[in-house]
This record gives structure tokens, sequence and C-alpha cells, in this order.
């Protein structure tokens, strides 16, 4: 149990020893050596990275040398991760036997040149902060990933932890924390987009007993990664805006609902919790006042369906996670009848940062009706595929091609995704859209939690609709009719249309169904569901024509209408494709024209991509 | 549970379960997190897990058997020895993993996710996202991620544990 002076103490003592991870250039004695453990450089096998770094140290005996565990520094596509701080050196595609050179060279004061990560253009960057990536790019929600070690409290201390705590309990009340955030302008980042100044002021005026905080981090959207990573990074920061929502609204307990699929997640936050509780920051008369809080951990068991709240509420109560019908709202009506605040990950981890630096701050960031920035899981056909966090209003394209680096293998832009499931696909002709919960709205997608897929020209768009609905079907929960069977009716016609056997009478279907399907779902997953068929219809809705009247599939991804051919005026005969192909399915001589077999073509387009001359197509 | 008798197995089952259920109270909002219990230590719920499960909370059986096929982590069949997991998040959908789905199904010659080969080596799921985008596609065996994925890569890793798990 600690006291607000003996926090502030730590914070000074430590802050003072970590200013190396944030002042490049310091001269210092002393060198850290970072190294990513999030989920995507821990597949890569940065656990064993950190293991052998140590292992080195400590065998040559190397004076002022640290090895830190850290969340994610955004750039996935270039791990495993390793970084020296002050100097900010940047190692990419790191190796456990590449660990020797790092070692020597942190040891000599030199770098690994062959190690240093290349920026979009080719060129050889040595610093973090010099590669395009990060340029346009702010962080506020990912202050801490990738520079704190986030299993040490005393890490999360220095920068500014559980400042803003204090501050609240010792100068602020309930209205005046309240007041604060709605001034900011801060807006619900699952998807939605609401005021969270309302929210938290409906939960606050409500009459009961007892109230909840509740934490959503069940992000079920595939191939979005945000809640997770800042779990993984920086987890006392949810911690601390959970307990400065409990004092707002007047609850005294907070539950954070996590995926069981996110085993880092729930480790750091278990530690996390155990760690606040010993120093105070949770339980009991926190820090020494008379407020009290604590927060458990419940675990999902995968259902997309459970990100939606009162499905969320649901399965924290035990049961089958079926949404409520909505009035009554979770702010009156909430977790075990009782009023409650539900936020999702990362817009609990802009609170604090409000409190710390002022709702006028937040507030110039950003645009008009959207404040802040928000964090985007990057991801599919793009040659940076990572996290990034931007201010509202950065458009798609800067995204995409400054931050992203554009569309690899010499490819076109087709599509980018947002939103998910739940979201719409956003052509080309959209890409100097601002980023804003309005203007995504308008061009027929959403913000969603953040995950943005990029796609490109190879990508069948009708494919990719039944794609999302396949998602659709598995996941409905099957409470109402519409998300039940109109949506498995949507599947079949696209099935139909991807095997060759559309009419377009099927395409007009689609139509229908999907607008009766928005009206008529009972939570905001099924009303969105249709999203990814509607946003297709519109800006692609030639290729659905192709499909139906030509049978054709001009991305080559049908393979119902799919022949892959090799071109006999191109192909030089080097035997590459015939090496490759895992049925065999190829033959000719060397230096001949090679030729597939359509009886044995699994169509799986690794010929494609293998061809050096491009003289296979589908 | 390599014993060959079928008593002594469900006793064993009986004996881990309760062992689990004593970390509990007899809460019924108790029972997701119990279920992820039991799925963790048994890698399914098995049906004696079930029945005690259901004397503990007071909960019917029908209801158990509702939540556990409402979640996708909870499975009421044993998996393979070695279980294939094929990312289907978009991200690594967009880089081509529907063709390593397919080419698990053709290879392990089942059609349901969920389903074991004959010999019980080898079962696959299709899983939405394993968090690795940055790798993508992806596919797991057991706990092993392979990154950057091919069917190629696929059908050596297959090679590789159907001749180990003949010796």
């Amino acid at each position: 149990m600690k006291t607000i002076e003996e926090i502030n103490q730590i914070r000074e003592a430590k802050r003072k020893e970590l200013d190396l991870r944030v002042n490049t250039g310091l001269d210092s004695r002393e060198k850290h050596i970072l190294v990513c453990r999030g989920t995507g450089c821990t597949s890569s096998k940065s656990p064993k990275i950190i293991e052998e770094l140590r292992r080195i140290i400590e065998e040559k005996n190397i004076p002022n040398v640290r090895v830190i565990q850290t969340g994610c520094f955004g750039l996935c596509s270039k791990g495993p991760i390793v970084i020296v701080r002050p100097e900010e050196t940047f190692y990419s595609h790191v190796k456990v036997e590449d660990c020797e050179a790092i070692v020597d060279a942190v040891a000599n004061g030199t770098k690994v040149d062959r190690l240093l990560a290349k920026d979009i253009d080719g060129s050889v960057v040595e610093r973090l902060n010099d590669l395009t990536f990060y340029k346009k790019q702010k962080r506020i929600a990912l202050q801490n990933c990738g520079v704190i070690d986030p299993e040490e409290i005393d890490e999360y201390i220095a920068f500014d932890g559980y400042k803003a705590l204090s501050k609240v309990l010792t100068e602020m009340t309930p209205d005046s924390v309240i007041e604060e955030i709605s001034n900011s302008g801060l807006r619900g980042r699952g998807g939605a987009g609401f005021p969270m100044g309302k929210k938290w002021a409906f939960v606050k005026m409500a009459q009961g007993d007892q109230k909840y905080v509740v934490c959503n981090a069940d992000e079920g959207d595939p191939g979005a990664f945000m809640d997770r990573s800042i779990l993984e990074g920086d987890p006392h920061c949810i911690l601390e805006a959970m307990t400065i929502a409990g004092f707002s609204v007047g609850a005294n307990q907070g539950y954070i609902y996590v995926r069981a699929e996110y085993p880092i997640a729930v480790q750091r936050l278990k530690i996390a919790i155990n760690q606040a509780r010993e120093y105070g920051l949770l339980g009991e008369n926190i820090l020494g006042t008379d407020f009290s809080f604590d927060i458990d951990i419940r675990l999902g068991a995968g259902a997309f369906v459970c990100g939606e709240e009162t499905a969320l509420l649901e399965s924290i109560e035990g049961k089958r996670g079926q949404p409520r019908i909505k009035p009554p709202y979770p702010a009156n009506v909430g977790l075990y009848g009782k009023p409650t605040l539900i936020n999702n990950v990362e817009t609990y981890a802009n609170v604090t940062k409000i409190i710390l630096n002022g709702a006028e701050w937040y507030a110039s960031i950003g645009t008009e009706t959207s404040k802040g920035t928000k964090v985007f899981a990057l991801g599919g056909n793009v040659v940076n595929v990572g996290l990034v966090e931007v201010p509202m209003g950065t458009t798609l394209r800067e995204i995409v091609f400054d931050i992203g680096g554009g569309i690899p293998n010499g490819r076109q832009f087709k599509a980018a995704q947002t939103g998910g499931p739940s979201g719409g696909c956003i052509p080309a002709e959209h890409l100097d859209t601002p980023i804003d919960y309005e203007s995504l709205a308008k061009i027929g997608s959403m913000m969603g939690s953040g995950g943005l897929i990029v796609m490109d020209d190879s990508k069948c768009m009708v494919d990719i609709a039944k794609f999302y609905l396949d998602f659709t079907v598995s996941e409905s929960c099957g409470k109402c009719t519409p998300c039940r069977i109109g949506t498995k009716r949507m599947h079949e016609i696209l099935t139909k249309i991807c095997e060759g056997n559309g009419t377009i009478e099927d395409v007009e279907k689609l139509d229908v169904l999907a607008n009766g399907i928005k009206k008529t779902a009972i939570c905001g997953l099924g009303q969105s569901a249709p999203n990814p068929v509607l946003s297709t219809l519109k800006y692609f809705r030639d290729e659905y024509v192709e499909h139906v009247s030509e049978q054709k599939c001009r991305a080559g991804s049908c393979k119902a209408l799919a022949n892959i051919v090799i071109d006999p005026e191109k192909c030089k005969g080097c035997g590459l494709c015939k090496r490759n192909c895992p049925v065999n399915a190829i033959t000719g001589e060397i230096k001949q024209p090679h030729v597939i077999d359509q009886s044995i073509c699994i169509k799986c387009g690794t010929c494609v991509d293998k061809c050096p001359f491009k003289a296979i197509s589908k | 549970m390599e014993s060959n008798c079928g008593n002594c197995a469900a006793l064993k089952v009986q004996e881990e379960t309760l062992k689990i259920l004593e970390n509990y109270p007899r809460e019924k909002d108790k029972l997701v997190a119990i279920l992820n219990d039991v799925q963790e230590r048994f890698g399914y719920v098995p049906q004696q897990a079930q029945e005690e499960i259901s004397k503990y909370l007071n909960v019917p059986m029908a209801e158990i058997y509702g939540v556990i096929t409402f979640y996708s982590r909870f499975t009421l069949k044993p998996k393979g020895k070695y279980n294939i997991s094929v990312c289907m998040g978009t991200a690594c959908f967009v880089k081509g993993s529907q063709a390593i789905l397919d080419r698990v199904k053709d290879r392990l010659k089942i059609e349901k996710a969920g389903d074991v080969t004959a010999d019980g080596k080898f079962s696959y799921d299709d899983v939405r996202c394993v968090g690795a985008c940055g790798l993508a596609p992806v596919f797991m065996i057991n706990d092993e991620v392979y990154g950057n994925a091919t069917v190629k890569m696929l059908d050596e890793a297959i090679d590789k544990y159907s001749k180990e798990s003949e010796e």
C-alpha cells in the first residue's frame, strides 16, 4: 500500500533511470535493448531472442546493458524487431543467430549494418523515427507501447502512470471529471462513436446501490489487433482509466471481458492487477482516500457477437452471449441488472491523457466532429503491415500509401475495408476521404474498431463479400430471424454467383435482403452485417454482373470460373513453377514453354506468384 | 486419457473436474469460466465433466450444452494429436489462406472443422485471427506458428508429422 507521495518518489527515481527510452541521442553509458513481445513478434520467436541476448551479455560479462521486453512497436511486418536505446537503432527480422552480433555492436558502440531496417524506398534507416512508417503517426493511446516493460508497474509509473488517478482523487470531483471527458470530444472507439461524456453522465445519473464499470476487450473483428496490442503493451493504462471511470460514475467494481484467445494480454492483465493491488492502486481506500475500486478479468470463449455490449453482459453472467433488446440501455439496466458503464479498450486508453493534458489539448487534435487519434490495424495487401495511430482526419490515401508504403508486388490498389464484418469496402475514388466517423459512414463503411484491410486488384469483390457473410453466418447468435436466416440466404446467393450459377435476379435479391436485414435485425451487429454486400454492390456492381452474365471473375479468384494458364510466349521454361507446384500439375522441358494440366490443378495460385516472368495468369 | 479402461478414464475426468470446481463458488454466472478451465485441461468438454458441472451449479444439462455449442472455443470432441489451425482472419484471407485451408481438407481427407482423421493423428479448424497479421497467411500446428505460409510449407509439415507419429 503506497501513498501518493511514495508513488511520486518512485516516478521521479524511475523516470531518470528510463530517460534513455524516450530521449534519443542522450549521452548515456547505459544501453537498453528493447525486444517486442507482442503476439506478432512472439510468434516469430522473440522470447528466444530475449533469452539469447541475456545469455550472451552474461557470458561476456558486459556491463550497463539491459534487455527489456516491450509491447508492439507497430511495424509487425518487419518483426521480430529489436531496438537499441538511446540511439533508437532499429533492427528488423532479427533471428536468434543475430544476437551475438547485436550484443557485440552495443558493447562497442557500433551497429550491425546488415540488420538495419530498410525503408519503403529501399534506403537503410538507422533510427526508428526516420522510418516513413512513423512520420505521419501520433501516438496517444499507444504512447507507452514499445517503450515500457508492460510487466513492470514502476516503468508505467515513470511515464506519468497513475498521475491522472492521483489528480482525480485529490483535486477533482466526479462531475468535473465527466465535464473534462465531455469537453475533450472523446467518442467511443468500439465502432459506433457514442460521445463518452454523455455515456459517463448517464451512468452517474442512473439510480442504483451498485454500479459496474466494464471494459470490452472482446476484439472479435478478424484482422484487428488494436485492443490486444494496448493490453499487451500498456495494461496499467486501462486499469487506471477504469478506476477513474469508477470514481466518476460511482462504481466500485470493474470487469475486463477479454478474449481467451489472447493469452499474452490476459497474462499481462493479471500481473498488472496484482501489482496495482499491491501498491494500493486497486482495492480498498485507493491511495489513502476513501474511494475503493477493484477489477476482475472475465474470459470470453470465442463468440464474435459478445463484442456487442449487451451480449457481452450476458456472457459475463455465464450465459449464451445473445444481445438484449434495447432500451433499456446498460447505463440503466446493465450487468446483473445494475447501471453499467461499458467502453472498449482504446477508449479507456485515451482517458488518462485527457485528464493530464486537458480537454482543450485533446480537442485540438482531429476534425470538427471526431477528436483525437484512431488506432488502426493495417493489414492485407500493403507493404507495411502493422499497428498505426493517426490523428482523425488523416486520409485513407495517407494511411495506405504514405504510412503503409502502398501495394506490394507491383499490383494496383482496389479497395480498403474498414469496420470488419460490419463495415464496407472503400474503392480508389474515395481514397482522399478524411477518416472520421461521419465521412466513413457517408461512403457506406464505418469506423468500426479499427481493422483496415487493403486489397489489391487480384481480389474478387464478390468473393470478399461472400467471405464476410460466411463469417456472419457462423457468428450469428440466432436470436433474431433477419440475421439468423437472412444472412444465410445471402450467403447462399453469393455462393451461387461465385460458382457461376447466379442470375441477374440474384443480384437484385441481394439488394432487397440486405436492406431488409439492416432495418429489422435487433442488434448492431445484425444491422450492420449486410454492409460488406451493400458496399460492394454499390462500388463494384459490374463485377457481380460479370459473374452472372459472362461467367467471368476478372480477379481470377472464383475457382469455378478460373483457369490458370501459362502464356507460351512469355514462358522461358525456367521450371520454377513446376518445382513449386504442390500437386505436380505442371509439365515441360527446361527452356521450353510449360503447361498446366487443368484436371490436376487445384488453383492455389502458387505458380502465379512464383513466376519471375509474369507468364502465368488466372 | 490414454487408458484403455473406459471406466477409469471417466473417473479421472470426474476427479479432475471436481478439482477445477473447487476454485469456484456455486454461482451460475461462473459457468463460462468453468468451461474455459475444463476445455483448457482436457482439450474438449467431456460428457462426464458436463454432468459434474451440472450437479455443482444446479444448472440443467441442456443449458450447459447450449452454452458449450454457442462458443466456438468449447468443443465436444477431442482434437487430433496434431491440430492444424488455419487462420481465416481477413488479413490472412486476402493473402491466400483459402488455398491453404482447401489443401488441409484435401490432404487430411476430412471435410468438417473439428473432425479427426481415422488414426487420430490430425484434426483441423479454421480460426478467426491468431493475431500474427504481419506474417499473413498463417497456420498453426498445435502451438507452433507457420508464418508467410504456402501450400508447400503445409505439405512439408504434414509429411513431417505423418512420419514422426508412425515411429
